[in-house]
């Protein structure tokens, strides 16, 4: 997703301390964007558990709640689309090491589908691993009808 | 707005009302302290009731599967009621509902324990 914001400057773009309030933060900066676009109501929602869901992987999984480290979210604003990155300061993680929560296993674990939920809401996501450490989640949501 | 948890008898069956939002923080060990606390004493047949409950993120989810698995553990049986379109879709992305029993209508999930 290398062409995800490239050249141009995000309309959102911030430090967020690893609590649970930055969670709330995150959410409501991104969800007014989302409304300037044009996302409907139930397009909001989505974009609003995938932004919670990678804001909580980046503040509980990725900081470990340390005063110490920041989430650092961006946003970009297109006429039909929406792009959100979200960064931690944590150890990184290999996405493809993540246990399927699909699975007949893991079904009834209690954690571990947050990932599943912001992939199911958002139309692209890329899980990048910073240098030296710490993981980027980047997502695309297109409006309505708009080809892919 | 957290989560709140309303608990009456309907004849053998404990019905836990949610209103509010479950998701990581206080809503959701609420729901799990309540869950553990009625299985623990002895509720076998819990129905818990979602129809007021506005919003549920992964934790949320986790908290339900841990509530089955705690009643299952005990013995019992824990069955939902009243689920939006939201977190039937939720439900469904995570393939939860090949776990839970779900109803739209309190009589009929009464009856089916």
């Amino acid at each position: 997703m290398a062409d995800i914001g490239s050249g141009e400057v995000p309309i959102v773009d911030t430090l967020l301390d690893s609590t649970l309030d930055s969670v709330d933060e995150a959410e409501t900066s991104v969800l007014k964007v989302a409304e300037d676009i044009g996302f409907d109501e139930d397009e909001r929602h989505k974009i609003g558990m995938a932004v919670r869901e990678s804001m909580v992987n980046a503040v509980v999984h990725g900081n470990r709640y340390s005063a110490r480290k920041k989430v650092h979210l961006r946003a970009w604003k297109a006429a039909d689309h929406l792009t959100v990155a979200i960064g931690d300061q944590g150890e990184g993680f290999e996405f493809s090491a993540v246990p399927n929560p699909l699975s007949e296993e893991n079904l009834l674990r209690q954690s571990g589908r947050g990932l599943l939920l912001v992939q199911a809401f958002v139309d692209k996501l890329e899980v990048t691993r910073g240098q030296p450490g710490g993981t980027e989640l980047k997502m695309v949501k297109y409006l309505g009808n708009t080809v892919k | 707005m957290s989560v709140k948890l309303t608990i009456r008898q309907v004849g053998d069956v404990t019905v836990i009302d949610a209103t509010g939002r479950i998701t990581l923080g206080e809503g959701a060990s609420t729901f799990r302290d309540t869950v553990r606390d009625l299985a623990g004493k002895g509720n076998k047949k819990i129905l818990l009731n979602l129809s007021d409950v506005t919003y549920i993120d992964s934790s949320g989810i986790g908290e339900l599967v841990s509530g089955f698995t705690t009643v299952t553990n005990h013995g019992g049986v824990l069955k939902l009621l009243g689920l939006s379109k939201r977190v039937k879709d939720l439900l469904q992305i995570t393939k939860l509902y090949t776990v839970f029993e779900v109803f739209d209508d309190e009589s009929s999930a009464v009856r089916s324990f």
